[in-house]
C-alpha cells in the first residue's frame, strides 16, 4: 500500500521552508514538474502572442510598397525580436512545457531527476525573457537579426545587441540546465520494465533534443560572450580591421543554430508520433525506424551547419561537403514521413482536432522539407539565399510543422492537464482558419523569393512588382491572428466549464500518462507501474482475441503485476531558492551594461540562492 | 597498475568495478604527471624544428590528459556509460572545431 | 537528520534505471558539454595565433618557468583532490578536510599566480583589447580562471559543510562530484599550457 509522507516543512535552514502547495505563492516555490510545465506553457503562449504582434507589424509594413508604418531602424528591431521571440521564447519553452509535464508521466516517474533545478530553469528563462524585452525601454531592442551577424552586430552603437548577447546567455543557462535535468530523467528514472525501446517516441525525441541542447548551447555561449566582449570591452574576435574574422561568428552561430532547428522540430515529431497512432487506433508503424531516424537527424544535424553559409565564400570543397550532408539529412526525415503515413493507412481514423493538426503538421512539414531539399543544392541556393524563398521554407517547417503540432498537442493533452476538453466544433473551425491563413501567408513567399524579394529589408518599391503577393501574405497573417484569437476564446470558454471529465481516458490512448487521473495527483502514480510492452496502457486495455485476432477489452481491474508494490512516496518539497538564484542572473546582466557594482550584487544574489539551495535538504522533513 | 588495493570501508558509488587505486598509486601517477610536465617544458626550450616539437608536445599533453581522466577521474574503472558521454563531448568538440579551423586554412590549405 | 541512514548519494531511495546515481551521470554530461565550451575558446586562440601585425606577441610576455610552476601547482592539486576522496572513502573526515583545504589552497595559488601574471603582461602593454593575442589569451585563460575559482568555492564549501556537520558521515559522494569538476578544470589547463604557452607562435608576418 502506498503511503504518502506529508511534506510539511519545519524551521530549517536559513529561512523557513515554504510549505504551501496551493495558492498563488505556491507557484513561485513549486518544484512539481506539472506546475512548472504549465508555467512554461503559459509563458510560451504569452510570447507567441507578442511575437505574433511583431509579425503583424512586419506584415502591415510590407503590405504595400514604401510602407510608412515602421522606419528602417524600427523595422530592424521588430523583425529581430520576432525571430528571437518565436525561436527562444515561444517554441523552446513550449517544448519544455510538454516535456516537463508529460515525460515523467510517460515513463512512470514521480518527478524529474532534479526538481529544484527544474524550477531554476523556468525562473532563469523568465528572467532572460523579461531582460530581453526590457531593451525596448532602455535604448532599443536587438536589431541585428536573430542570427546577429558580425561585424554589424558588434559595431552597432545602440545597446540592443548587448541585450541580445546577455539575454540569450541567460536563457541559454536555463536551457542547458533544463537539458541535463530531462536527459538524466529519461535515462535514469524510468519505471521498471520500461526499456529504452518501450519508451514512447515523444520521450525518445525528448532525449535527443536534450542531448542536442547540451552539446550545441556551449558553442553559442562562447560566441555570445565573444560578441559581448567585442561590443563592451574592445576585443577583436570579429574585428576585421586587425585581422579578426566575422565569419567566425557565422560558424559558431550556425554550429549551434543548425542543431537548434532540430531542437525546434523534434518535439513536434514526437507529438505527431503520439497523436497519429491514437487517432488511427493503430500502433506507430516502424517504431524503431522512427526512433533511429530521430537519433540520426540529431547526429547528422551537427554536420550541416555551413549550408547557412553557402554564399559566404567558403569555397567549393566546403560547399560540396555541406551540400551532400544536407541532402543526406533529408533521408531520415523522409523515413519518418513514410512511417507516419503507414501508421494511418487502414487505420480506424477519427478526425478529432488533435488528429487534424497532426496530419496538417505532416503535410505542411513536407512542403517545407521540399523547399529545404532545393536549398541543399548549392547553385540553386545561390538564387534562394537571402530571399523570401528561405523565409517561406523555414516558416513551413517551424510553423507548419512545429506550431501545428503544438496546437495538436494542446488539444490532445488539455483534458489531461485541465480536466476539460477544448471545444471540438470551435477547434475544427480554428484549425481551418489557421490552415488557410498560414498557407496564404507563407505560400506566396516562395514566389516572392523567386521574384527576387530580399529578406530583412523594411520596404520595397512598387516597380519591383512584389505588391500583389505581399498583400496576400498580409491578409493571411491577419487570418492567422484571427485563428489564434479563436483558440484563446476556446481556451477561456473551456476553462469556465466545470472541471471534471466523464471519461478520464477521453481519446482511448496508448501511453502511461493516461493511466492517471485528470489532472494527475501531486505524486503522479499511486504505485509505480511495471511496464511490459511498448504502448503499455493500450495493452492493459486490449488483448488480441485468440480466435479472431481482433482487439477485445482485457479483463477489467489491475493485475498484481501492474505495479511495483508499496513504497513510501517521497517527494521534494517546495523551495524559493531556485527563484532567488535565478534572480541573480539578470542583475549580473544589467551590471554588464551599466555598472560593475551591479555585477557584484547579482553574483551575491546568485551565490545566496545557490548556498540556500545546497544547504536545504531536497526532501522536506517532517 | 593498481597492484595493491585498499578496500574502502564506505559504500562505493554504484558503477565502480570495485577496485580503487591506492593512495600510493595516486602519488605515483602524480609524480609521472610532474615528470611529463618537466619533459614538456624542457622540450619547448630545445632547438628543434616545429615539425618534431609540436607533435611531441601534443603526445606528452595527451598522455597527461589521459592519466588524469582515466585514473584521477576514475573513468578506467567506472561504468562505461560515463566514458561514452564524455567521449561524445570530447570527440564532438574536436571534430567540429577542427573542421572550422580547416575551413580557415589554419593548417595551410 | 531523518535520512542519515540513506545512501549518501541520492535522496531517492528508489533504484535508478541504470543503477548509476543521477548526480554523477549529470556531472559527466555537464563535463561533456564543457568540452565544447573550452574547445571553442581554444579554437579561437589557435585560429588567431600568429595573425597579429602589432604586438605584444607571446614571446614578448611569456615567462615559461613561471607558468610551469603554476602548472605543477594545479597538477598537484589534482593529486591532493584524489587523496581527499580516498580519505573520504575511508571515512577519515579529518584527513579529508585537510586534503580538501590543501587542494583549495593550491587552487588559490594558481589563480593568484595567474592574476599576478596578467598584471605583469598588462604592464608590458598587453590588454584584452590590444590585439588578437590579448583578446584570445585573456578570454581563454580568464574563463579557465573563473572555473577554477568556482571550484575553489565548492572545495571550501565542502570543508565548511563538513565542519558544520552538514555533510552525511559518508561524504565520499559529494567529494567525488567536486573532484570530477576539479580534475576537469585541471585537464583543460593541461591543454591550455601546451597549446598556448609551449607551442611556439610563428613570428609576425611568417
Amino acid at each position: 500500500m502506498a503511503t504518502l509522507e506529508t511534506v510539511a516543512g519545519r524551521e530549517r535552514g536559513v529561512l523557513r521552508r515554504p510549505t504551501a502547495s496551493t495558492g498563488l505563492l505556491s507557484w513561485f516555490t513549486t518544484v512539481d514538474h506539472k506546475k512548472i510545465g504549465i508555467m512554461y506553457g503559459l509563458a510560451a503562449m504569452v510570447f507567441f502572442l507578442v511575437g505574433g504582434l511583431e509579425a503583424l507589424l512586419i506584415r502591415a509594413q510590407l503590405a504595400g510598397p514604401d510602407g510608412q508604418l515602421l522606419n528602417a531602424d524600427q523595422y530592424n528591431q521588430v523583425f529581430t525580436m520576432h525571430g528571437i521571440t518565436m525561436v527562444f521564447l515561444f517554441v523552446m519553452p513550449m517544448s519544455a512545457a510538454f516535456f516537463n509535464y508529460m515525460i515523467p508521466l510517460m515513463i512512470g516517474a514521480r518527478d524529474v531527476a532534479f526538481p529544484r533545478l527544474n524550477a531554476f530553469s523556468f525562473w532563469a528563462f523568465t528572467a532572460g525573457a523579461l531582460f530581453l524585452y526590457s531593451s525596448f525601454f532602455l535604448g532599443g531592442a536587438p536589431n541585428g537579426g536573430w542570427f546577429g551577424y558580425a561585424p554589424n552586430s558588434t559595431t552597432d552603437p545602440t545597446p540592443g545587441m548587448t541585450f541580445y548577447a546577455l539575454g540569450l546567455l541567460i536563457t541559454g543557462i536555463s536551457s542547458t540546465v533544463g537539458a541535463v535535468n530531462l536527459a538524466i530523467t529519461v535515462i535514469n528514472m524510468r519505471a521498471p520494465g520500461m526499456s529504452l525501446f518501450r519508451m514512447p517516441v515523444f520521450v525518445w525525441m525528448g532525449l535527443v533534443v536534450q542531448l542536442l541542447l547540451v552539446f550545441a548551447l556551449p558553442i553559442i555561449t562562447v560566441a555570445l560572450f565573444e560578441m559581448l566582449f567585442d561590443r563592451r570591452w574592445g576585443t577583436h574576435f570579429f574585428d576585421p580591421t586587425v585581422g579578426g574574422e566575422p565569419l567566425l561568428w557565422q560558424h559558431m552561430f550556425w554550429l549551434f543554430g543548425h542543431p537548434e532547428v532540430y531542437i525546434l522540430i523534434l518535439p513536434a515529431f514526437g507529438i505527431i508520433s503520439e497523436i497519429l497512432p491514437v487517432f488511427s487506433r493503430k500502433p506507430l508503424f516502424g517504431y524503431q525506424f522512427v526512433v533511429f531516424s530521430g537519433i540520426a537527424i540529431g547526429f547528422i544535424g551537427f554536420g550541416v551547419w555551413a549550408h547557412h553559409m553557402f554564399a559566404a565564400g567558403l569555397g567549393p570543397v566546403a560547399n560540396t561537403a555541406f551540400g551532400v550532408s544536407t541532402a543526406i539529412i533529408g533521408v531520415p526525415t523522409g523515413v519518418k514521413i513514410f512511417n507516419w503515413m503507414a501508421t494511418m493507412y487502414r487505420g480506424d481514423i477519427r478526425f478529432h482536432t488533435p488528429m487534424m493538426y497532426a496530419i496538417g503538421a505532416v503535410a505542411m512539414f513536407v512542403i517545407g522539407g521540399l523547399s529545404g531539399v532545393t536549398h541543399a543544392i548549392v547553385p540553386s541556393d545561390y538564387q534562394q539565399t537571402d530571399t523570401y524563398y528561405i523565409v517561406a521554407h523555414f516558416h513551413y517547417v517551424i510553423f507548419g510543422g512545429g506550431v501545428f503540432a503544438f496546437f495538436g498537442a494542446l488539444y490532445y493533452w488539455w483534458p489531461k492537464v485541465f480536466a476539460r476538453k477544448l471545444g471540438e466544433g470551435i477547434g475544427k473551425l480554428q484549425f481551418w482558419i489557421l490552415f488557410v491563413g498560414f498557407n496564404l501567408t507563407f505560400g506566396p513567399m516562395h514566389i516572392l523569393g523567386l521574384y527576387g524579394m530580399i529578406r530583412r529589408t523594411y520596404t520595397y518599391p512598387e516597380s519591383l512588382g512584389l505588391t500583389f503577393w505581399n498583400q496576400v501574405a498580409t491578409l493571411g497573417a491577419f487570418l492567422i491572428a484571427l485563428s489564434v484569437l479563436v483558440f484563446l476564446v476556446n481556451a477561456v470558454l473551456t476553462q469556465l466549464k466545470e472541471k471534471g471529465l466523464a471519461d478520464e481516458d477521453p481519446w482511448d490512448a496508448r501511453t502511461l500518462e493516461w493511466t492517471t487521473s485528470c489532472p494527475p495527483p501531486h505524486y503522479n502514480f499511486e504505485e509505480i507501474p511495471r511496464v511490459r510492452a511498448l504502448d503499455e496502457f493500450w495493452h492493459r486495455k486490449y488483448v488480441e482475441d485468440e480466435r479472431s485476432g481482433r482487439l477485445v477489452p482485457a479483463q477489467a481491474g489491475a493485475s498484481e503485476e501492474d505495479h511495483e508494490g508499496g513504497h513510501g512516496i517521497h517527494l521534494p518539497g517546495p523551495s524559493f531558492w531556485p527563484l532567488v538564484a535565478a534572480a541573480g542572473l539578470p542583475i549580473v546582466a544589467y551590471g554588464a551594461l551599466y555598472s560593475w557594482w551591479l555585477v557584484g550584487a547579482g553574483v551575491i544574489v546568485l551565490l545566496v540562492g545557490l548556498y540556500g539551495w545546497a544547504l536545504e535538504p531536497s526532501v522536506a522533513e517532517e | 597498475m593498481a597492484e595493491t588495493e585498499e578496500r574502502a570501508t564506505a559504500p562505493h558509488t554504484p558503477g565502480h568495478a570495485g577496485s580503487h587505486p591506492s593512495a600510493r598509486e595516486y602519488v605515483r601517477i602524480g609524480l609521472i604527471l610532474a615528470v611529463l610536465t618537466g619533459l614538456e617544458v624542457t622540450a619547448s626550450y630545445l632547438d628543434v624544428s616545429g615539425a618534431i616539437l609540436i607533435p611531441t608536445l601534443y603526445v606528452l599533453s595527451i598522455i597527461k590528459f589521459l592519466l588524469v581522466v582515466m585514473w584521477f577521474m576514475h573513468l578506467k574503472f567506472d561504468d562505461r556509460r560515463y566514458s561514452r558521454f564524455f567521449v561524445m563531448g570530447l570527440a564532438g568538440a574536436a571534430t567540429l572545431y577542427l573542421i572550422v579551423l580547416i575551413s580557415f586554412r589554419v593548417f595551410g590549405g | 537528520m531523518a535520512d542519515v541512514a540513506a545512501p549518501a548519494q541520492q535522496h531517492d531511495e528508489h533504484q535508478t534505471t541504470t543503477g548509476l546515481p543521477n548526480t554523477k551521470l549529470a556531472m559527466w554530461v555537464f563535463l561533456a558539454s564543457e568540452c565544447l565550451l573550452f574547445g571553442a575558446l581554444i579554437s579561437a586562440y589557435v585560429l588567431y595565433r600568429g595573425r597579429d601585425e602589432t604586438g605584444p606577441f607571446p614571446s614578448d610576455v611569456f615567462d615559461i618557468p613561471y607558468t610551469s610552476v603554476s602548472s605543477f601547482v594545479l597538477l598537484a592539486s589534482s593529486l591532493t583532490m584524489v587523496l581527499a576522496l580516498a580519505a573520504a572513502q575511508k571515512l577519515d573526515v579529518q584527513r579529508m578536510r585537510l586534503w580538501l583545504l590543501t587542494t583549495a589552497l593550491l587552487g588559490m595559488s594558481f589563480v593568484g599566480g595567474q592574476v599576478y601574471e596578467f598584471t605583469l603582461f598588462h604592464e608590458e602593454g598587453l590588454a584584452i583589447d590590444t590585439n588578437l593575442f590579448g583578446t584570445t589569451f585573456y578570454t581563454l585563460t580568464g574563463f579557465h580562471g573563473v572555473h577554477v575559482t568556482v571550484g575553489i568555492l565548492m572545495l571550501l564549501s565542502l570543508v565548511g559543510m563538513s565542519i558544520a556537520q552538514r555533510l552525511p558521515p559518508d561524504a565520499a559522494f559529494p567529494v567525488e562530484m567536486v573532484g570530477l569538476y576539479w580534475h576537469f578544470v585541471d585537464i583543460v589547463w593541461i591543454v591550455i599550457f601546451t597549446v598556448v604557452y609551449l607551442i611556439p607562435t610563428p613570428a609576425p608576418g611568417g
